[in-house]
């Protein structure tokens, strides 16, 4: 497994969503409540980028008429048809069993261990630094960072 | 004999079908008004009289009985009367014709046409009372649906209160065409109803609604409008599976009737299709509407719609050979070659179709 340092905490807002690329695929950062997920940011159903769509809260029902709101954005719906994501898994609500977007493992690291670590991953190589290669310099020792965690 | 009367009577010709048979859709008229007299009060037989009441009116407009597609010429009664209206002529030209081992009989008369409340209510109750005397208890093979005065909800309840513990009942008839989509939460009421009696709730051809009988607007022709049901009933379940009767209640049970299957499973997988994406708005659908369709409702195989029996049997298995039920539609004059629509289906359907499916959702 490899580590890419892809984000600042502080560039997804809550509810939000921003994507990147690392190794020429494009992943999607979520921040649910302030917890963070990743998917693949492609919608098993046809390729469209579900970080196009809106973070949505679930919506329960156990007989017509009654609702059962979600107070999280817990799901992302693909904006090309409308299926609901579970962030946090992948799963779709439709299909669980057999449908879902793929998800990947992610981390929140502080500033002051990235910076050591990174300079470690200079001897061997552990850990690639990620679209923040340019900046690694300067990642901030206060500053809390997105990690994702990839097979290659 | 036509063509067509054969389909349904080399059925049971050398060769043909020799295991059970359920019939479940055999249709009944009452004769006349006058009929139902015993069956109510003398101030109501009064004010029938003095009004000259007849035949509720959309009887005629749903099945217009010169109509060549109606009633086929053979089962027209010799003296003229009307077809389907005793049972002497529907043992002869149905029952035994085809040796049913049970059959469910469905008297569309028209009673949603009555504006009535009140005499609507009457005559209901008359027409139920009727089918028990003259045809429940003179024959064992034969249940009935009951009929409700619908468009008081109430009145609805009421009836199948008073008559649906009966043992020769086991459906309440709901004319397709309604005042209401049948998943508008008015009707719970009726619904309630329905499951308490452990009842089904079989939407029949026919009905008058407040508006036009398709979901567009008025048809013109006679034949457009024929056609053009299917359309309705295609509404009706749509409705009924997004608004969440089948959630609200997990053990209804809904036969559609008069209308066969061919169209069933584009409407399925179109109803899945949208609800994939659109659950958010009926969240209460909690499963795929196609198993909604599988858990809860069952079709018939009259009229077979037009197409050569291979063709009809894809459909089936798109469906699912448990989903369909056989069906005369006697005395309707439908095409439809029931031997040659077996032969082209698996082995294992054939049983299914003509008796298990209807003894197991019927209970009978």
């Amino acid at each position: 497994m490899k580590n890419y340092v892809v984000a600042r905490t502080d560039d997804v807002p809550v509810g939000g969503s921003i994507s990147v690329e690392v190794n020429g695929r494009t992943y999607g950062i979520f921040n649910v409540g302030g917890t963070f997920h990743a998917l693949l940011d492609r919608c098993p159903h046809q390729g469209a980028a579900l970080t196009r769509g809106a973070c949505i809260a679930t919506i329960e029902s156990d007989t017509p008429g009654e609702y059962r709101f979600g107070t999280s954005r817990t799901l992302i719906m693909c904006p090309w048809h409308g299926w609901e994501f579970d962030i946090e898994t992948g799963q779709s609500w439709f299909d669980a069993a057999r449908t879902r977007a793929l998800s990947v493992d992610v981390n929140v690291e502080r500033g002051e261990d990235l910076a050591a670590w990174l300079h470690e991953s200079q001897q061997t190589g552990a850990r690639l630094p990620g679209p923040y290669i340019a900046e690694v310099h300067e990642v901030h020792r206060e500053d809390d960072y997105i990690v994702l965690v990839l097979p290659r | 004999m036509s063509v067509s009367a054969q389909g349904l009577t080399a059925l049971r010709a050398p060769g043909g079908w020799a295991g059970p048979v359920i019939d479940v859709d055999v249709h009944v008229h009452v004769p006349s008004i006058r009929t139902l007299f015993p069956y109510m009060q003398q101030g109501w037989r009064d004010f029938i009289v003095e009004r000259a009441v007849g035949t509720p009116p959309s009887f005629a407009s749903v099945y217009p009985q010169n109509a060549g597609n109606v009633v086929r010429p053979e089962w027209r009664p010799e003296n003229g009367g009307l077809a389907a209206s005793s049972l002497e002529l529907v043992r002869e030209q149905a029952l035994d014709a085809w040796a049913v081992e049970r059959a469910i009989l469905n008297c569309y008369w028209g009673i949603d046409s009555v504006r009535h409340p009140d005499l609507a209510a009457t005559i209901a109750r008359a027409v139920n009372d009727w089918l028990i005397d003259e045809w429940l208890d003179r024959d064992d093979r034969l249940r009935a649906s009951l009929v409700v005065p619908a468009h008081t909800f109430a009145d609805a309840v009421a009836e199948i209160e008073r008559v649906g513990s009966h043992p020769g009942f086991v459906q309440v008839m709901m004319p397709v065409r309604a005042m209401q989509t049948y998943g508008r939460r008015n009707w719970w009421p009726v619904y309630d109803a329905i499951v308490a009696h452990d009842l089904v709730m079989g939407m029949t051809w026919g009905g008058t609604s407040e508006g036009p009988p398709t979901p567009s607007g008025w048809p013109s022709y006679y034949a457009e409008e024929w056609a053009g049901e299917q359309g309705v009933f295609m509404s009706q379940l749509t409705s009924m599976v997004a608004e969440g009767v089948f959630q609200r209640y997990p053990t209804f049970r809904l036969a559609v009737l008069d209308i066969g299957f061919n169209w069933v499973p584009s409407l399925m997988w179109r109803l899945n299709k949208e609800w994939k994406g659109l659950r958010r708005t009926i969240p209460w659908v909690n499963e795929p509407p196609s198993q909604i369709f599988r858990d809860h409702i069952r079709f018939t195989t009259a009229p077979l719609d037009d197409a050569p029996p291979s063709e009809s049997a894809r459909f089936l298995r798109w469906l699912g050979e448990e989903m369909v039920m056989f069906a005369s539609d006697y005395p309707h004059a439908y095409p439809g070659d029931y031997r040659r629509f077996l032969d082209a289906l698996p082995e294992s359907a054939r049983p299914k179709i003509m008796a298990d499916n209807a003894r197991a959702f019927y209970r009978l």
